[in-house]
Order: C-alpha cells, then structure tokens, then sequence
C-alpha cells in the first residue's frame, strides 16, 4: 500500500494516531459482529437461561422458512425497482440539466436538496399523501376507479415504498449523472453532429455508453442504498405490513431481533446481510476502481 | 448547444419544470397541512391552499410539543439532534484525520492491518448488527445519554479514505522542506497539512452534518428518555399516533422544522456539498 517516499521515524506515534479510530472500530464494529456470529450458531432458551450450540440449525431453519424466502423476493423487488425507477428519471433529468446553459445552477439547487431529507421524514410524508383517508393520491386514484388502501393491499403498499424510496435517492443519482455526462467530450459529439446524428442517436450511440462508469456504479450503491438504507422509510409506511409484504431483509432482522426477541434467528439474518454488503463492497471496489477506459 | 431546436428546448425545460414539482410537491403538502387547524383533517381532502394558523402550530410544536404521543416539545428533540449532528461530524473528521495521517506519513509494523481494520467498518452497517451492537452499547451503560448516540457511530472509512487520498496528493517536498527546517510530525500536522485540508474538511463536515442529523434507527434503538429524543425519531412518534387522532397540522409542522436544518446546509452550500458528495464516494 502506498505511503510517502521519505515518512517521518517516530514509532510510537502513529499508533497513538490510530488508537480513536481502531478503538472505536474493535469496539462498535467488529465485535458486535462476532457476537452476532457467534450466536448465530446457538440457541437461547425461551426463559434466556441457557444457551446451546447448534452449528447451522438456525441457518437451515431459516433457509427452509416461507416467511424469510418471501422476505427475499419482496427484498429483489423493492431493490430492482427502486434501482430502476430512481435511475431512469434521474438519467432523464440529467441529460435535460446539462442541455441548458443559464439555467442550470438553480435547476440543480431545486433538484437536489430530498438528499439532506430522513427516510423517516420521506416515509412520513409519502404515508400523508397515499393516506386512505384524506390523501390526496387516493382521492385522484378514486377518480380514475382505482380504490387506493395500502392498510390491506400488499401490492398498493410495496408502490408505496418503492416511490417513497426512489423519491429520496433521485438527487444522488441525478448529482453523479450530471458529473458523468460532463466528463463526455463535447468534440465526440460534435463529430457526430457534423456526420448527421441527431440528438437522440447522438445520446444513446456516444453519451450513454461513455457513461457506462457511473451507470456501474450507481447500480450497485442503489442496490445497497434499497436494502440497507430505507429501514426509515419502511418503519414509516407499512412497517413491513400487511401481512409482511414490505418486510425487507433489513427491516425483518430489525422485528425478529429487537421486537420477536428471537436472537438465533435474527443474528443469523444478519450474517446473511454481512456476506451480502461484503460482496457488494468488493463489486464496487473491484470494478469501479478500474474504471473502464476508452 | 449544438443545434438550435426550439422544440427539444421547450421539451427540456418542460422535462425539468415537471421534475422539480413532483420532486417538491410531498413538501409542499406537508407545508399546507402545517398551516391549518386541527378540524381541517376530518373531511375527505387534504387542503391544497394554505390556511391561517401557521404560527401557532409552529410555536406550539416548538415549545410545547404533544404530551399525547410522548414526545418532548421540538426545541428539545432539535437541539438534541444539533448537538448528535455536529459532534458526529466533527468527531469524525478528527478521528479519520489523524488515522490517514498515520497510515501515510509513517511505516510501522501492523500498517496493512490497520487500515483493513478501518476499512471493513463500510461492510458493516448498523443495521446488520443491530442486537450485538446494542448489547455493548447497553454493557458499557451508554443507554440515554449522549456518548450512547454519538461515539458509536464516529468510526469512517469514507472519510478516512478521502483524508489519505488527499494527503497523496500532497507535494513529498513540503514534508522534506518542514522537516530540514526542524518541525516534527505533530508540527508539520497543524501547521502545513491541517490548512490545507481546509477545503476537504468543509466539503466532510457538510456531508457528515447531513449523515448525522438523519440518523434514525440508532437513536431509536439507544433512548428510551425523551430528554435524549432527536427530532427525526421524534417524528415517527408523533406520526404514530396522528393517524388515531389526525393532527396532521402538529405532525407536518414538525416535520417542516425537522427538514429545514439539513436541507438549509445543502443549498446553502450546494458547492462543498457537491465536492464532498462526489469525493466521498470515489
């Protein structure tokens, strides 16, 4: 790994430097991780008296439970979906922003400020306008003849969360696109202007495979950003409900664990979550360091 | 522009103009229900125009508050959520600062591993090791008190690796130069490499600020107190129980002040935003 040519001879000091850092590491990270393998592998006693080792029982169990298989599928939904639907309207909003010239800053200013909003915040504001009572989506919804009422419909209630989150996560996207599509080389495109492209070939023959980089690696930070991050929105909406149609891998380790106090169980979610977020990292940091080049 | 066509033109804007609303309707909703009474929620429709009490359901979240859902009054949860925010921010940087300090400007022996150690901090969320974390946190008597919600979370790899990417760049020569005039390590840290990581730690601070102040499952796990309330896990409480007894102009009121901070820094400093977003993530 690099570090400077010449570095300074002190041999206590930087670990004096360390210490913050690493001591907060040990102690907030990785030893709550071990604990959490570690009883993934036991089983408590309903009464918390004793508890026995079990080797994977509680991972077979869990591999073998409709509730959590189903909590998978729900999981690749929200988080495809979520992906698909923030990316595209940010791609489109992007390409707009950087057609115009004067205007841009403040389009920028008013497109980008949901980032610095709580998923909670996002959730609760979503849950006011799809309110089955007096929000106003149910109400145009009734209009068209489309009874609304995410309380009981599973499916009303996954759009929910899938637009509430995708809601929040345009500005990122959008961000990382504009800076993407400033880095295409204006002469490319004139070429191909001069050659009689006209805008839209221009776009999907020159700009969207040049931006090939960012799409890669916002498609896997929204992937993470679907399953890790929106344990605010859900608490807010649905709660996982009804009947676990929104009950996201996350959200279930958090109502299994802390709210079922079935700690085999949750722990051994988590470390599903762990391999899961550790092969999503070394995706990211493999592929997206080498950038591809043209 | 390459091409004058007035009509993409017009499909631009209109693409941009439509973004921006339904990118800012949820607000303004939120805003209008702020201004009405109670009574107003009773009837099929939310209001869409805004109504007359304003300020009195903001001063009344502000310095009361609702005792119904359990919540303290809004000047409490915000300062809360003021003092988590910056302490976060700014212990973070502090500790990230120095750590890539250290990994760059020093050999020692465990190097390699240290900085493996901070990083594998990135592949484990909070929210994947909820119970254990929350069982140390409980042992070590952190519960309801402010190290309980701030110290936990302060370790970064991010901004670690922004501080060591940053420190790469920096000339060999400065180093060689301070060192020949006699300044030791610690000197040529504060006076040489902290100011010119001025802009770096701006662009963190804002990032972090944000990060900070949208926390809502570590709170929400580590008090029980309302005295430690922050406003974001506030919220959900007065939510909760707004849907038995509508009083969605309290809720919306709330939440208008709980988004106003975080959302006042991004535009306010949209360009240090911009930079540390892009960086943090490179």
């Amino acid at each position: 790994m690099q570090a400077k040519r010449t570095v300074f001879p002190n041999k206590i000091l930087p670990y004096f430097l360390l210490l913050p850092q690493l001591a907060v590491t040990l102690i907030f990270f990785i030893w709550p991780a071990l604990q959490a393998v570690k009883s993934s592998f036991e089983r408590e006693d309903p009464f918390g008296f004793r508890t026995t080792f079990v080797w994977f029982e509680n991972y077979r169990r869990l591999f073998i439970d409709p509730l959590y298989l189903s909590s998978v599928g729900k999981t690749a939904i929200f988080a495809f979906s979520v992906t698909l639907l923030s990316m595209s309207l940010s791609l489109i909003l992007a390409v707009a922003v950087n057609r115009v010239l004067r205007t841009n800053r403040l389009y920028t200013t008013l497109l980008v400020w949901p980032y610095a909003v709580a998923p909670v915040v996002v959730g609760i504001l979503w849950w006011f306008m799809f309110n089955p009572n007096i929000g106003i989506a149910p109400y145009l919804l009734r209009g068209l003849g489309i009874s609304w009422n995410h309380r009981v419909d599973g499916v009303d209630a996954m759009i929910l969360v899938i637009i509430a989150a995708s809601w929040k996560q345009i500005s990122y996207n959008f961000l990382f696109f504009v800076a993407g599509l400033q880095s295409v080389p204006n002469s490319l495109i004139e070429a191909a202007a001069i050659d009689g492209a006209g805008p839209f070939k221009r776009f999907w023959t020159i700009v969207f495979p040049l931006l090939a980089p960012t799409t890669f690696f916002l498609l896997i930070v929204n992937i993470n950003y679907a399953m890790f991050d929106t344990f605010g929105i859900i608490d807010a909406t649905t709660q996982g409900g009804p009947a676990q149609a929104t009950n996201t891998l996350v959200y279930k380790v958090y109502s299994d664990g802390f709210i079922g106090l079935n700690i085999g169980s949750s722990s051994a979610q988590s470390v599903v979550l762990m391999i899961i977020v550790i092969a999503l990292t070394a995706i990211q940091f493999r592929y997206v360091e080498r950038r591809i080049q043209y | 522009m390459i091409e004058n066509r007035p009509f993409l033109a017009f499909l631009t804007h209109l693409v941009l103009i439509v973004g921006v609303v339904v990118v800012a309707f949820p607000v303004y909703l939120a805003f209008i229900a702020s201004t009405h009474g109670s009574g107003d929620f009773m009837r099929g429709l939310v209001p869409l125009l805004p109504g007359p009490h304003m300020i009195e359901n903001y001063s009344y979240m502000f310095n009361v508050g609702l005792s119904t859902a359990g919540a303290p009054p809004l000047s409490i949860m915000l300062l809360n959520s003021l003092v988590m925010a910056i302490s976060i921010a700014v212990g973070k940087i502090i500790i990230s600062i120095l750590s890539a300090y250290a990994i760059v400007y020093f050999k020692f022996p465990f190097r390699l591993l240290a900085f493996w150690t901070i990083f594998i901090t990135l592949m484990l969320p909070v929210e994947v090791r909820i119970i254990p974390t929350f069982k140390v946190v409980s042992d070590l008597g952190m519960l309801n008190s402010y190290p309980g919600l701030i110290i936990p979370l302060i370790a970064s790899a991010t901004a670690t690796f922004l501080f060591r990417q940053f420190f790469l760049t920096v000339p060999d020569e400065l180093m060689e130069a301070a060192r020949v005039d006699g300044a030791g390590p610690l000197k040529f840290f504060r006076d040489i490499l902290l100011p010119l990581s001025r802009t770096n730690i701006a662009a963190l601070f804002v990032i972090l600020f944000i990060y900070g102040w949208v926390q809502y499952l570590w709170p929400l796990l580590v008090t029980t107190d309302s005295k430690y309330y922050t406003v974001v896990m506030g919220i959900k409480r007065l939510a909760a129980t707004a849907d038995a007894e509508p009083q969605w102009n309290f809720v919306m009121a709330a939440v208008m002040l709980a988004m106003l901070p975080p959302v006042l820094v991004v535009i306010l400093m949209q360009r240090l935003f911009v930079k540390g977003l892009v960086e943090t993530e490179k």
